[in-house]
Formats: C-alpha cells, structure tokens, sequence
C-alpha cells in the first residue's frame, strides 16, 4: 500500500510542472465595419506611438528611448498642468468614487510587420505599467490600497472605468517586410 | 521542590509511523490535483519575452494555446511558424481552431475563452499581426500575450 502511493507520488512529483501562465491580457476590438465613418478623435487626444523594423520608437514625430516611454505616457494621460497641447480634462462620476478627473487621451499603437515581437511587449509593458500606475495612485488616494489589493469588485471596476485601457492599435498596414 | 527520578538507562523513542501514509496521501493528492499533463508536444521554439506587468491566467480550462515561432527541426528551415494542438498550422486555420475550441466549452462559458499567444521573443510581427486579425475576425477578443515575469525593476 505504501509503496504504490509513493510510486504514484514521485510519478505525479515528475511529471507535474507547475505552469505559471501569465502574460499581458488585452481585448482585441471587433473587426472594423466598412460602412462605417471613421471616429472623429481631435488631434490633441491622440498620443501616436509608432515602432519600426529597426525596433526604434517614435512618439509624436520625435524618437524616444524606451525607458521614457511611460512618463510620457502617464503625462499625456493625466495631463496635470491642462496644457492645451495634450488631451482635453474632462470631470466625469463614477459610481463609488464621486467625480474623477480624467482626460479623453488615447494612445494609438502601431507596429511595422518587421518589429521584433520582443519589442513590441516592451512597449505594451510600458504602457500597461503607465495605466497601472495611474490606477494605482487613484486607488491608493481613495482607498487607501494598490488597485492590486482591491478586495471589493465594485472599487476595482470604479477605478477601472476612471482610469480605462486606453491603448488602441491602429488597423495593420502591409509595412516594413518580412525582414 | 519536585524531583523527577530517572530509572533505568535513557533512550529515545521511535518515531511513531502511523501517520506516515497519511502524509504521503496528502502529498500525492496535492500533486494529483495541482498536475496538468502537457497534451501538446511542442513544434515550435517558444521562449516568450519577458515583461513586468503581468497577469495571471485564471481559468486555465478557459484557455486555449497559439504557439508561435521558429520550428524545432532544423530541416523545417528558421522561418517563424504557427503551430495549434499538435501541428503546424497556417493563419488561416485559426478560424477553425477558434471554432473547433468553442464546441469542446458548455455553452455558458463560451464567451469567456481566453486565447493565449505563446510566442517566441525573435519573432516578427509580420505574423502575430496576422493571427490577431483571424482572431478578430473569428470573434475572439480576448487575448493573453505570454510573458515570463521580470523582477519588477525598483524604484530610482
């Protein structure tokens, strides 16, 4: 009897393998409808971030490194000083939280078919840790916790809705080759 | 004051094996349980890149796998290929493979299937951009990109 559990036992030991799948999670948008006008977005609202076959960034028509990517991110976002060249603030009232102030910012993200895949997840990184910090802060201000510790689902969605994933890729252009 | 009498020459006691099976019982269930056997063989090499912003996959029946990258097999060439169940695939077979893994889910849960990328860190995007395409036009919106966590960078 004990030996056939411990046979089991180490036979289960080997062959388990603890998968940690974890990763970034987005929601695609539905396929574009042809009929339909393009959305009328002003230009002020728009942070363009571009990558290119050489896996360089380009933000706004300037080349940035990486690493300033998700101060400039969470400063388009947040626009704290109302300055007329970045999105416009708006006050909007989200149930829990009273009335945030958030701005109508989106960043459009597009890639050439040449960009590495590992370069494209940096800048998804970044700009996911732009939001999240963004979410942070709010959280930490109203609840006094990181969004991460939110126990209540009803906070979480609040801080969610003030505070949205406001990242949008542009429709695949046929750019940049296979190479 | 109390006096404790020592009689006869000291030796310690056996351990008492009873419990032991419980023991091993509790540990096999625990691999039991926690044990997901890997149905797939790998065609492709996948080593995701890293990030730091990552999020757990919770339901891990909900989830179904595109691998992408180069084949194992040198003779296949370096070429970046997509792979789903057990076999390489083409994009457009992703339409398929989305339906495919619909049909296998109760109905309740269908609109919940999370599609996982696993993809190789060298590859282009030329073909990722392709399958999202499949992807969106096949329905399914909510995609995970495979990571491997990077120790969160401390704050300067």
């Amino acid at each position: 009897m004990a030996d056939i559990s411990f046979l089991l036992l180490t036979f289960f030991l080997l062959t388990s393998s603890i998968d940690t799948d974890q990763g970034i999670t987005r929601k695609l948008p539905p396929p574009p409808d042809p009929n339909a006008k393009p959305p009328d977005i002003k230009e002020r609202n728009v942070l363009k971030v571009l990558v290119n076959k050489s896996d360089r960034l380009l933000v706004q028509g300037q080349p940035i490194d990486i690493r300033q990517l998700k101060d400039r991110a969470k400063e388009f976002l947040t626009n704290p000083k109302n300055d007329p060249n970045l999105p416009e603030v708006e006050e909007i009232t989200v149930n829990n939280l009273g009335t945030v102030r958030t701005t109508k910012g989106i960043i459009s993200l597009k890639n050439d078919r040449g960009t590495s895949y590992d370069m494209y997840i940096q800048v998804q990184n970044e700009l996911t840790a732009a939001i999240n910090e963004l979410r942070d802060d709010l959280s930490q201000q109203r609840f006094g916790t990181k969004f991460a510790d939110l126990t209540n689902a009803a906070y979480s969605e609040a801080i969610q809705k003030a505070i949205p994933v406001a990242i949008s890729e542009a429709e695949p252009e046929n750019i940049g080759g296979q190479k | 004051m109390a006096r404790f009498k020592r009689s006869g020459s000291r030796s310690t006691p056996g351990i008492n094996t009873g419990s032991m099976s419980d023991i091993i019982f509790m540990f096999l269930f625990f691999f039991m349980v926690i044990t997901t056997i890997r149905e797939v063989t790998l065609e492709v090499k996948v080593l995701p890149p890293q990030a730091s912003e990552v999020q757990k996959l919770e339901k891990k029946s909900l989830v179904s796998f595109i691998y992408i990258g180069q084949p194992r097999k040198v003779s296949l060439g370096t070429e970046s290929r997509i792979q789903l169940n057990n076999q390489f695939a083409s994009v457009g077979d992703i339409q398929s493979f989305v339906a495919a893994e619909r049909a296998s889910r109760d109905e309740s849960e269908k609109n919940f299937i999370t599609t996982s990328l696993k993809v190789d860190m060298n590859t282009r995007m030329g073909i990722v951009t392709d399958v999202k395409q499949e992807l969106r036009n096949a329905g399914a919106f909510k995609i995970n990109y495979s990571t491997r966590k990077l120790a969160k960078k401390s704050e300067d």
